[in-house]
């Protein structure tokens, strides 16, 4: 049965290199479509209600236990990576021996149910935290993202000093310390559980493992020992990355179990194999009432503390959103601010895309619970486009809804405040017009002020709030002119068309 | 203000047919001069942009009187904005392609285009046809988005704008173009050559904070000044520039404007532009302020102005 780990291993690839490129392409060079491959991730999934997904996830599971997190996740196949090199890394063993261990059901469980019942209270603060396939991609758009970046400046250095410019500089303008920390951290901590100790990671802490878990206890194919041709040798044990074999009692915990399939291959006695749970008698609900009035007991702990825990964080927010000094600005296509905030896991797919990096992961803008979910923030050059409607289009949550070229040009995003006591304009009596030239709707437009000069006006219901005056405005480091979000984004006026002219010039004019 | 005017346009003649007489060492007339030698300003009207520019270039003597085999060459087209080209926004990629194919046949070794863009770089070069068109024709693209491929250089004759950084291959090279498109402009009111070498800079927010249209004139001093200034107003945006709204914005002129003198392109084509929408010519400040600082003339009668119809 070794054909079965190779199959896992090339598949677990084919899922994982598109995955990691995609998030690390800064040249946008790679097709858009393949955020489709995210969409099949299940926290995207269960958040966008991709129903058709969800059925071919739960068949998948129910079917051959958690195929998901050995193949389709990310981050357990970056975890598997890890472990692979780290053998290089080891001076003696060039094998991990793996030992069997407890399952730590009390914090697995409490996990879970806590994340569950703090987003069904309408905080994202730990789905954003723990959703496997989001942490992924802070990892890589954070960390892995900008080394590659590093090295193609380098490149591109190099070579423009000779006149080569095949490679150009990329600028990395979205550095932003929370997210880039939160990368750091997790990247350390799924690191050091996955270095000696597999796939600890996915059966303690990661909420989609314990949930695939709970479904993969009733698969209709599992591993299960032999016991008339296993000799107990520990052969598979060490192999078993998540610690779920006991081959002193023949005994396979199915619910860490990740269908890895090196059991099978370590096996030189036919003893351990992949095979159909029931034969016949067993009927599917017979199976699991043992434990669960224990199971329901730490459930409802669980929710207790994570309903004081909530009801804080929302103060918290409460507190948080009158300080700021400007409401945040949303990407286009997040609708209103609530839906937003419960949808997005901050997986930085649409920053990692935005051709201007004028999204960024949050701080504290939309309180703990939106923490590094992205945001507009505009420096010199760095506006949201206008004939750009990416980031909509690539969200695998739903919290971007996809939008149209043409109604993303009507979007409203927020509207331009100016501040005519600040501009050059009114302090200088200097002509300048930035902000209405680069004003893609003409939402800021020059009337007349005096002396022949023209000072800026905004019409607000012609403005998205695309920020591309505020990036460009000369007013330092406060600009005379910025845009305050949107918490519910509306359509904007349609800009009225100049006069045609249709008369037929004939003569130079000089 | 018109005695000056008369004053100054005398005292400019008088130094021109000094250096005239001087340099050839004749007893040639003023008058016999301007006959014979190459136009100041080439106006062209009724074709496409790539025979526009034959027709005008031959009235200089051809491409071969500027580029010469093995020679560096640049062209600076307005790509400002991701917009298609039929919106006028940018330059006219065919005029962009016919140009670096002329280059290229003059024997030129290398020609590269690039422009420092509002929009996003990328999507400017290939929104606006201009990459697609210089690359066919065997030009080369180059980035202008970061300040390591500028170079600060003095410019001792600016008044606001003292030194600059600017785009090092424009710095580099042997001869090069200043191709922009006529268009109507919130800020500067109007945008033609002088404006477009907003392009070559790094910092252009310095112009928007010290006075735009003094920097503005004050970077048309700068020493290496380009071949010819082509003017591509085979469509021009009248109204809602630089970026405009629509097709509406839109006029086609079918016209095209050559000249050596930044000062005397300007006006000839806000004269062109004011019969499609009436512009005061002193609203467009830098263009007298270019002047004052002898970056050319308005005064187009004095010139040998060549206006050919197609």
């Amino acid at each position: 049965m070794k054909f079965l780990k190779n199959i896992r291993v090339v598949l677990s690839v084919l899922f994982f290199l598109p995955i990691f490129i995609f998030f690390i392409d800064f040249t946008g060079k790679l097709p858009l479509q393949l955020h489709k491959l995210l969409s099949i991730q299940l926290i995207p999934a269960l958040l966008s209600v991709n129903l058709m997904v969800l059925v071919v996830l739960l068949v998948l599971s129910l079917f051959f236990g958690r195929i998901y997190c050995s193949v389709i996740c990310p981050l357990g196949v970056f975890q598997d990576i890890l472990t692979w090199k780290s053998r290089f890394f080891r001076k003696k063993k060039k094998k991990i021996r793996y030992e069997y261990s407890v399952p730590k059901n009390i914090l697995r469980y409490s996990i879970l149910a806590i994340t569950l019942i703090v987003f069904l209270c309408g905080s994202s603060f730990l789905v954003i935290l723990l959703d496997p396939y989001s942490t992924f991609g802070r990892i890589t758009s954070q960390l892995f993202r900008p080394l590659a970046i590093w090295g193609n400046n380098g490149i591109a250095y190099v070579l423009s000093g000779m006149g080569n410019y095949t490679f150009y500089k990329v600028e990395q303008v979205s550095f932003v310390p929370l997210a880039f920390g939160l990368a750091l951290c997790f990247f350390f901590l799924v690191t050091q559980m996955s270095w000696s100790k597999g796939r600890s990671y996915c059966n303690t802490i990661c909420p989609v493992g314990t949930t695939l878990g709970l479904l993969s206890k009733f698969s209709l194919f599992h591993i299960s020992i032999d016991e008339s041709s296993c000799i107990s040798c520990g052969a598979c044990e060490k192999q078993c990355k998540s610690q779920c074999i006991e081959s002193a009692t023949m005994k396979v915990d199915d619910s860490r179990c990740v269908s890895c399939f090196n059991c099978l291959s370590a096996c030189k006695k036919g003893g351990i194999k992949y095979k159909f749970r029931y034969k016949g008698k067993e009927t599917l609900p017979v199976q699991q009432p043992v434990s669960n009035s224990r199971r329901t007991f730490l459930i409802t702990s669980g929710a207790v503390f994570a309903s004081v825990a909530l009801a804080n964080t929302n103060r918290i927010i409460g507190k948080k959103d009158t300080i700021l000094s400007r409401k945040p600005i949303m990407p286009p296509g997040a609708g209103n601010i609530d839906h937003f905030n419960a949808h997005c896991t901050g997986c930085q797919l649409c920053v990692t895309k935005c051709p201007q990096q004028v999204l960024k992961p949050s701080v504290l803008q939309y309180g703990l619970s939106g923490i590094t979910q992205p945001h507009l923030s505009f420096s010199t050059h760095v506006f949201c486009t206008f004939e750009c409607n990416i980031c909509s289009n690539v969200c695998p949550t739903g919290a971007l809804q996809p939008l149209g070229m043409e109604e993303k040009k009507l979007t409203q995003l927020g509207i331009a405040n100016f501040r005519k006591d600040k501009c050059v304009v009114f302090t200088n009596d200097d002509d300048c017009g930035a902000c209405s030239e680069h004003c893609p709707t003409q939402a800021v437009h020059m009337i007349p002020y005096k002396n022949g000069l023209t000072i800026p006006e905004i019409t607000e219901d012609l403005c998205i709030g695309c920020g591309a005056c505020e990036s460009i405005c000369p007013v330092r480091p406060y600009q005379a002119i910025y845009v305050e979000g949107n918490s519910k984004q509306v359509k904007a006026r349609k800009p009225s068309e100049a006069k045609k002219f249709n008369k037929k010039i004939n003569d130079f004019g000089f | 203000m018109k005695r000056r005017d008369f004053f100054k346009s005398a005292a400019l003649v008088g130094i021109a047919s000094f250096f005239k007489t001087n340099s050839f060492g004749s007893v040639l007339s003023g008058k016999e001069m301007a006959v014979h030698s190459e136009p100041d300003l080439v106006a062209v009207m009724g074709g496409e942009p790539e025979v526009m520019l034959l027709r005008a270039l031959k009235e200089f003597g051809g491409i071969k009187n500027f580029v010469k085999r093995g020679q560096k060459v640049v062209i600076k087209p307005n790509i400002g904005w991701d917009r298609k080209p039929e919106l006028a926004a940018n330059t006219n990629p065919q005029l962009i392609g016919a140009l670096v194919k002329l280059c290229k046949g003059a024997g030129a070794s290398e020609v590269i285009v690039f422009d420092h863009t509002c929009h996003d770089w990328k999507k400017s070069y290939t929104n606006s046809g201009i990459e697609k068109a210089v690359i066919a024709a065997g030009g080369k693209m180059v980035p202008a988005n970061d300040e390591s491929y500028y170079r600060e250089v003095e410019i001792p004759r600016g008044v606001n704008l003292k030194k600059a950084k600017i785009h090092k291959s424009l710095l580099d090279c042997d001869v090069w173009f200043n191709v922009p498109i006529l268009k109507h402009h919130g800020g500067a009111k109007n945008t033609i050559s002088m404006k477009n070498l907003m392009g070559i800079v790094w910092d252009r927010s310095f112009f928007h904070s010290h006075d735009l249209h003094q920097c503005i004139a004050d970077a048309a001093t700068f020493h290496k000044k380009p071949a010819l200034n082509i003017v591509d107003a085979y469509r021009i945006m009248k109204s809602n520039g630089p970026q405009g709204k629509s097709i509406s914005d839109v006029v086609m002129l079918k016209s095209l404007l050559v000249s050596p003198d930044f000062v005397a392109v300007d006006t000839a084509a806000m004269k062109l532009f004011s019969q499609v929408q009436p512009t005061d010519l002193k609203d467009v400040r830098y263009i007298e302020l270019a002047e004052k600082l002898k970056v050319g003339t308005q005064n187009l009668e004095k010139l040998n102005v060549k206006r050919i119809k197609l």
